[in-house]
């Protein structure tokens, strides 16, 4: 290790940050701290501001950050434009993947995967790698190949969208993703594929924050720390102990003591 | 199937998309040179004597000069058709060159002879003269302000007995077919344009392609308006006898110049039994400046017939340039089960006006149309679809489906369709449909987030959206249209 490095960084830090829509404050002041290695679930009701959070780091405009910071890999997040924060590594699996109708997937996987490599001063991948990527990619998620010809999320069923979403995933290798409610609406076995796919792209050097609903994609994707957001607050984390806790009380149990 | 969004359930055009959208109508044309070469010209203005002067220049037969005499005399009596969503500027006649020539050695045979300027000017058009450095499977007619520069592969296709060349050259060499074929479907009386560029027209270019034959390339003409103060008016006619087969491709560009200039060409196609022609455009004249300063005023006669049986004529083309395209390439579906397609991508930026769409003609028993015609309008500009599609009372089930969509990049620029249908058949279908939307907020962050800048988003997005028009052209000029795409839009976003 370089004298540099040998300070541990946190990969995310998130401090005191603030965010809102129209006028509405959504997110109150989150504090949250994501080291390389490191898997967080992120748990709430609906409406407690999970997606906004998300939505927020990957840099969407319509929020409005009225507060607070955010360090990532020790760079300031907040000054960088959507597509920066995507090329240094940022992921975000939507829980509502947009279609994109006469966009191929190909055609929309290369130039993300080139603008990527551009960014970082690597030459662009030629057709013969890049098909050959984005098969071994594929079979990482059980999608089936001809999705890969097809309009981006365009007919797709909502398993087919959510396993989309972690295929560009393991195309794009971001250190940290952001997967949110990527469990929604997928059978058992789907839920295993997708699990299954985020653990193989796991390692020592990336981060995952999963937020879900339910407990049952924890299961399978088994978190370090687990969070509840209520709020637009953390108000409470935990181990995945946290997860069963809240599962068996309900999120009424939050409501009450908030 | 509906394409993106419906434009009143997703309205969210912030500040960020307004951005997004003047940007990407904020870039140079990059054809807009002028080549410093000398020409001749006669003088501005338009009367009978300039009319017998420019067939004089052109060594035209009496035939021909009576022809130009006999509509011009009927222009002088039209008035300017008023009927089209466009805000037509007043055109003074007197004030246009109608004959402009680069000056060289005439006659113009091996490439030894063109004016090195001139080659010069098509290489960097990205279209070279020269045999050996072009595409292969494409020969090109260059045609410079009134005149064809020239034309490559002509002797490989005289073999088959396919005549490629410019319009003057087939009313020396080729008479009886020119006055056989020449009006005959685009009459000299047909509209106020055509009736001028009937009186003026200069060159253009000519193709027969005989009985049972397949044209081996793609034949295409390359216009360049160079000289200022000159209009272009030129004459296309192409004639694919039984069983014949073409692919023609039609390129344009201009100089930037600050003031408007005049472009009003004919097209004619005849095709006989059982013959085919496709006939793609790629239209990239100089639009104007971002305050609308400037640009061609692009008024076009273009018509096809399909004369015999199970003949068919395919028309696409991408508009991208011109300050006023004022076009509706056309078919005449005379034939029994002849079939006429129309595939239209029309973008319009800035101040640029566009009212473009075609007429299907339906006369003859099972004849067939197809209508697919994507606007895309950003800026201050203005984009219209204008489709007629009549079945008369011989065209027994006749069919027809229409298909208009209309993209809007901001709010300021205006998408209008006006589809005419008119049915004196009982047995007739005829299906029309319409979409308007806009790009979302969502899908431009989606792409952002996958590391795509916005630019190149709407690029991708738009291309998307055309993709259908585009997958209908030749390879070598689908990509250059995806390009033209892309660049006609660029900082329509931020
Ligand atoms: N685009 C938006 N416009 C207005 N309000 C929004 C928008 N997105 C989210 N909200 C509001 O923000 C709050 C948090 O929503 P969200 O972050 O989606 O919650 P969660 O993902 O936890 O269910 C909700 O009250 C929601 O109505
Ligand atoms: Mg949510």
């Amino acid at each position: 290790m370089s004298a540099k490095s040998s300070i541990p960084q946190p990969m995310l830090e998130i401090r005191n940050l603030k965010a809102s829509i129209d006028g509405k404050e959504i997110l109150k002041g989150i504090n949250l701290t994501v080291n390389a290695g490191e898997v967080h679930a992120i748990m709430g009701p609906n409406g407690s501001g999970k997606s906004t959070l998300a939505a927020v780091l990957a840099g969407r405009e319509v929020f409005e950050v009225t507060g607070g910071e955010v360090t990532y890999c020790g760079q300031d997040l907040l000054s960088m434009a959507p597509e920066i924060r995507a090329r240094e590594g940022i992921f975000l699996g939507f829980q509502y993947p947009v279609e994109i109708p006469g966009v191929s997937m190909v055609n929309f996987m290369r130039t993300a995967v080139n603008e990527k490599r551009k960014y970082l001063g690597q030459p662009e991948m030629g057709a013969a790698d890049f098909l050959k990527l984005m098969r071994d990619r594929k079979a990482l998620v059980d999608l089936d190949t001809s999705l890969a010809n097809r309009s981006v999320n365009e007919g797709f069923s909502g398993g087919e969208k959510k396993r989309n979403e972690i295929f560009q995933m393991a195309m794009l290798e971001p250190k940290l993703a952001i997967l949110d409610e990527t469990d929604s609406g997928l059978d058992i076995d789907a839920l295993k594929t997708v699990a299954n796919g985020v653990n193989r792209l796991k390692n020592k050097e990336n981060a995952v924050i999963v937020i879900t609903h339910y407990q049952r994609l924890l299961d399978y994707i088994v978190p370090d720390f687990v969070h509840v957001l209520f709020d637009g607050r953390i108000v409470r984390s935990g181990d995945k102990r946290l997860a069963f806790e809240l599962e068996e009380k309900g999120y009424d149990w939050i409501r009450e003591a908030n | 199937m509906v394409p993106f969004i419906i434009a009143e359930s997703h309205e969210i055009m912030n500040a960020d998309q307004d951005q997004i959208i003047s940007q990407v109508t904020q870039t140079e044309y990059k054809y807009g040179f002028v080549t410093d070469v000398e020409s001749d010209a006669l003088p501005k203005g338009l009367n009978e004597d300039i009319v017998r002067q420019i067939s004089e220049i052109k060594g035209e037969p009496d035939w021909m000069l009576e022809f130009r005499l006999k509509a011009y005399r009927y222009w002088t009596t039209m008035k300017l058709p008023e009927w089209a969503h466009l805000k037509l500027p007043v055109i003074d006649y007197q004030d246009i060159i109608y004959y402009s020539a680069p000056r060289s050695r005439q006659p113009l045979g091996s490439l030894d002879e063109v004016d090195p300027e001139l080659i010069e000017t098509f290489n960097k058009l990205g279209i070279p003269l020269d045999e050996q450095k072009q595409l292969a499977g494409v020969a090109v007619d260059a045609v410079m302000d009134s005149i064809s520069v020239k034309t490559t592969f002509r002797d490989a296709l005289a073999g088959q007995g396919i005549i490629f060349c410019s319009f003057s050259e087939a009313v020396r060499e080729h008479p009886d077919l020119v006055k056989k074929y020449m009006g005959s479907v685009v009459p000299y009386r047909d509209n106020f344009f055509a009736s001028l560029n009937s009186a003026v027209f200069s060159d253009g270019s000519f193709v027969f392609i005989p009985k049972g034959v397949r044209c081996p390339m793609e034949l295409s003409t390359y216009f360049r308006i160079n000289a200022a103060n000159t209009g272009q008016f030129e004459r296309t006619l192409i004639i694919a006898e039984e069983g014949a087969y073409v692919s023609y491709l039609e390129g344009c560009t201009a100089p930037k110049r600050d003031k408007n200039q005049l472009h009003a060409a004919i097209v004619e196609i005849i095709a006989h039994t059982d013959a085919e022609v496709k006939y793609s455009t790629v239209q990239n004249w100089y639009p104007g400046d971002r305050e609308g300063k400037g640009g061609i005023y692009n008024f076009v006669t273009k018509r096809g017939i399909c004369m015999g049986d199970r003949s068919k004529i395919s028309w696409t083309q991408v508009e991208t340039g011109s300050a006023i395209t004022w076009k509706y390439p056309s078919c005449i579906l005379r034939g029994d089960h002849s079939v006429g397609e129309f595939y239209s991508v029309a973008v319009t930026n800035n101040h640029q006006q566009a009212d473009t769409g075609t007429k299907m003609i339906h006369l003859g028993k099972n004849t067939r149309s197809i209508i697919v015609s994507k606007g895309i309008s950003a800026g201050l500009s203005n984009n219209s679809y204008r489709g007629l599609v009549r079945v008369s009372k011989n065209a027994d089930h006749a069919r027809n489906f229409s298909q208009c969509d209309s993209l809007l990049l901001g709010d300021r620029c205006g998408a209008h369709t006006f589809p005419y249908i008119e049915v004196d058949n009982q047995s007739a279908v005829v299906e029309h449909e319409a979409t308007t939307s806009k790009i979302g907020e969502d899908q431009i962050f989606y792409c952002n987030q996958r590391g795509i800048d916005t630019e190149t988003a709407v690029g991708l997005i738009v291309n998307g959206y055309a993709r259908e028009v585009l997958n209908k052209l030749p390879m070598e000029f689908a990509v250059e249209a995806q390009k033209l795409l892309q660049i006609t839009l660029e900082g329509s976003v931020g």
